[in-house]
């Protein structure tokens, strides 16, 4: 960072007030300055580098530009929500789809650098050679939307790009507004790249080089993010607040007393309880994950679970109103209790069951096990807020028809590796989302074979079939409902993952205004301003 | 002084074999987590094919004696490796978070030495009396109340209800900039900057944490004294002096209570150690970016690097706290001397 002690003091003429003011009250930040606190740190400014946590995601998208974005729309619970079903310009000013689906070209905008050079087609084609080429997630995620070499990406002129699918998908264009391609400034970068290090991982770990609404001047590791805002913008209006501290807080309780206080702004990603308990007092925005379910997932390896009645045993005797309002303090949408028939394609969506325990104690004498039997019910400590009253609740359920369990909780790394890697826990709770909304896009991760959150060992043939069929099919072919339905009604009957309730985002706010909800479930600051203005 | 010098270098010299000892189990433990990084540095949606491109990244896909002889002239090189968590270098993140640590735990640690000793010395003076009792009431306190509760209450009484302490935001609140770099302490850097304004601004945040674990810390302390003390006035000595009619100040001071630090400064060490390695939930509270929070999340997300680092650092500065302990037995107590050891 080339901030040093007397730039920083100089810059910010709201912060050079300040060093004679012990504290800073919510007014006295300025309209100017916005500051955050979260609980999540930040480990790089590069989000294609290996390692690059989530919390870092937030630098991708408030640094750097897209092709596209998702465009905006009123939440459920308040607040608004980014809308996948509309696809908005960022860099790109317009975009053409072939008849066959299989290139997508892109005219861009005339946009500037913060170094205030031009973006360049060719920026954009060596940013996605970036994203397929250096391995691990980034990778992963763009193969989603069947971005995979780098000879698929064409700079026809300096303002036109070009990308030639293998196969017609309607995943393609939303991946592209996800965090992963976002456009460096590759002359810029080539100048830091190596030969060992030919993407520039080094200077792009601790620079932001793009053309976002905000640079990154200052970051400490461990403790805080300065952004300032890029007055050349072209990827949208431009931000209300010159300058946003998003400093690391890890204590809940600590984080409270600080928005209550008014001390700060925002509150991003605090604990469910705290989100119900201030909700009273200031604006809460508990936000549903899209595309996310909290489950208990029986796993199919072990003998009890490949029984299909206790499978449905354990579906009926899961208290759920009781866990919702436990672990979740009614944060979230309830996935219990539907109807039979479905209907539509909304998922996540209501299952059939709800509480009976006669109905469970039925089953269970049906099925091979009328003595039950006994297993252990792992949980993630990391996520222990919600998944520790939740596995003490089923715990005390299930054992009212005859299966004993022991909790056995699981850190960090060893939970991750147990569960989704090794898949080998009998029983426990998972949390998977996907970032691309759509229920197929769920299902490929979710429930077929091998994939990474099918932690329950999963096999249907059908639903093999029908994912594969559906995941890049338009969601108007007059296909696609039927097959999403038969899908639904098979996991509901087959009951690998018992859908629990939809999580909640929440994000308290005292003294701002323009919160938005993101699938990626990161704080983009550039919507924000303060309250009132 | 030569005859110290030589045990000094003795001291350290046997501390070799030690340090290697540590460097080995640490890489051999931190292996034997059940954790595996590639797993958890794969991001959000990962494959089996993404999984192992991260392994080759992070180098784990090598042999074990073949990554630890990389690692060994990696140290030989001064290089603790990167923190794949932190995304930072392991020997620059302890050089900024192990000060971070020691200033909070010496000025904790200051404080409570402040109080107890003397409370401790009177305690024993008056068995019984008013200030023995409060002495009794302040350690059973101190034992009794978890640190994250005392922060947890010191925030909610100084910062939330009153707003007489500044926000907990860690070592400076946000409006300030960490003085220049010299020695980490941010006390000692910014008086040596000549900047009054942030020297106070950190002493501000030091003092709800300060306080916290100096009640944490004033129990033993306390405690201790009192004992030292009333053993050491029983002593034959003490009544040998007081028969000989000597003034009872001296008779306090500089009979009883030089012979009565040799154990407070053991348990000073003592508690020194496990001051520094417990504060993880005051770091947490306060937002402290200190080491032992830092341990505790690599430790989870099994980033080899940096928990071999910290065991490292731990190990070396624990070396020197013995040492240093050991000095100053000597010092208070001339019979102890160094070169027998």
């Amino acid at each position: 960072m080339t901030t040093t002690r007397r730039t920083f003091l100089k810059t910010g003429a709201a912060l050079t007030a300040m060093p004679f003011i012990h504290t800073l009250p919510a007014m006295a930040a300025g309209r100017d300055t916005l500051v955050a606190v979260t609980a999540q740190t930040i480990n790089s400014l590069d989000l294609h580098r290996t390692g690059t946590n989530r919390a870092s995601y937030a630098v991708a998208i408030n640094c750097y530009d897209r092709l596209v974005t998702f465009g905006t729309k009123e939440a459920p619970g308040g607040g608004l929500s980014y809308d996948y079903s509309t696809i908005e310009p960022e860099l790109a000013e317009s975009w053409e789809i072939s008849e066959d689906g299989l290139t997508l070209t892109f005219t861009l905008k005339d946009a500037l650098f913060q170094d205030g050079s031009p973006v360049t087609a060719e920026d954009v084609k060596w940013s996605f050679d970036r994203a397929v080429s250096v391995g691990g997630f980034p990778t992963t995620q763009m193969k989603a939307g069947g971005l995979e070499r780098p000879d698929q990406f064409e700079a026809r002129d300096a303002k036109t790009f070009v990308v030639k699918l293998d196969r017609p998908s309607k995943l393609s264009l939303p991946d592209l507004a996800v965090p992963v391609p976002f456009i460096i400034n590759s002359k810029l970068a080539l100048e830091h790249a190596t030969a060992e290090d030919p993407w520039a991982m080094e200077y792009l770990h601790k620079n932001t080089i793009g053309s976002g609404a905000f640079k990154v001047i200052r970051w400490d590791a461990g403790q805080q993010v300065v952004y300032e805002r890029f007055d050349g913008w072209a990827g949208g209006p431009l931000p209300a607040v010159s300058r946003v501290i998003m400093r690391e807080v890890p204590s809940a309780s600590t984080q409270r007393a600080l928005i209550e206080r008014g001390d700060v702004q925002v509150a991003f990603g605090i604990p469910d309880k705290d989100a119900a308990e201030l909700a009273e007092k200031m604006t809460v925005y508990s936000t549903p994950i899209e595309n996310c379910i909290n489950c208990l997932c029986m796993n199919t390896n072990f003998e009890p679970f490949q029984d299909p009645n206790v499978r449905k045993a354990v579906a009926y005797a899961v208290p759920y109103e009781a866990i919702f309002q436990a672990a979740a303090y009614g944060r979230g949408a309830p996935t219990w209790g539907g109807t039979a028939e479905i209907e539509d394609t909304a998922w996540p969506r209501k299952s059939p069951y709800d509480t009976d325990l006669d109905k469970a104690k039925d089953l269970m004498a049906a099925s091979g096990f009328p003595e039950g039997f006994s297993t252990t019910l792992s949980i993630s400590t990391d996520l222990s807020s919600w998944m520790e009253p939740a596995a003490l609740l089923i715990q005390e359920a299930v054992a009212k028809i005859g299966i004993e369990t022991q909790i056995e909780k699981i850190p960090g790394a060893n939970w991750r590796t147990a569960s989704l890697v090794e898949k080998k826990l009998p029983f426990h709770l998972e949390n998977f989302g996907g970032w691309l909304n759509t229920p197929d896009y769920y299902f490929f991760w979710a429930y077929q074979k091998d994939h990474l959150f099918n932690s329950s060992n999963y096999y249907n043939e059908e639903v093999e079939r029908l994912t594969d069929e559906t995941l890049h099919m338009a969601m108007d072919d007059p296909d696609y409902a039927p097959k999403i339905k038969r899908m639904f009604e098979i996991v509901f009957e087959d009951l690998p993952r018992v859908p629990l309730w939809q999580p909640a985002l929440n994000t308290a706010v005292n003294g701002a205004a323009g919160y938005e909800f993101w699938f990626h479930r990161q704080l983009d600051i550039r919507t924000l301003s303060p309250a009132g203005a | 002084m030569p005859a110290r010098l030589k045990a000094v270098s003795v001291r350290l010299a046997q501390a070799v074999p030690v340090i290697f000892g540590v460097i080995v189990i640490s890489f051999l433990l931190t292996r034997a987590l059940p954790g595996d990084p590639a797993v958890q540095f794969a991001g959000p949606a990962a494959t089996a094919e993404s999984i192992e491109e991260v392994r080759r990244a992070l180098g784990l896909d090598k042999s074990l004696p073949e990554q630890f002889l990389l690692y060994l002239g990696q140290l030989a090189r001064g290089d603790l490796g990167q923190s794949v968590s932190t995304g930072q270098p392991v020997l620059s993140e302890l050089a900024a978070r192990l000060p971070a640590s020691l200033e909070l735990t010496l000025f904790a640690l200051i404080l409570s030495c402040a109080v107890a000793i003397p409370l401790g010395v009177l305690a024993a003076t008056r068995p019984g009396s008013l200030v023995d009792q409060l002495c009794r009431i302040l350690v059973t306190a101190g034992v009794s109340l978890p640190t994250f509760f005392t922060g947890v209450v010191l925030i909610y009484v100084f910062y939330y209800l009153l707003g007489i302490a500044p926000s907990p935001l860690g070592r400076l609140d946000f409006i300030y900039l960490d003085p220049p770099h010299v020695t980490g302490f941010f006390l000692i850097d910014a008086a040596l900057d000549g900047d009054a304004e942030t020297w106070f601004a950190a002493l501000k945040q030091l003092i709800l944490p300060g306080l916290t674990l100096a009640l944490f810390t004033l129990a033993p302390i306390a405690r201790m004294t009192r004992a030292a003390m009333l053993s050491a006035l029983s002593a034959d000595y003490i009544r040998t002096a007081r028969a000989a009619g000597l003034d009872r100040n001296k008779i306090l001071y500089g009979y009883a209570f030089r012979n009565a630090l040799l154990p407070v400064v053991t348990t000073l060490g003592m508690v020194f150690s496990f001051t520094l390695g417990a504060n993880v939930l005051v770091e947490k509270v306060f937002a402290w970016p200190g080491i032992g929070s830092y341990a505790v999340e690599a430790l989870v997300v099994s980033d080899y690097a940096a928990v071999q680092g910290f065991v490292l650092a731990m190990a070396l500065l624990f070396v020197l706290l013995n040492l240093v302990i050991d000095l100053a037995y000597s010092a208070i107590d001339p019979r102890f001397g160094t070169s027998a050891r």
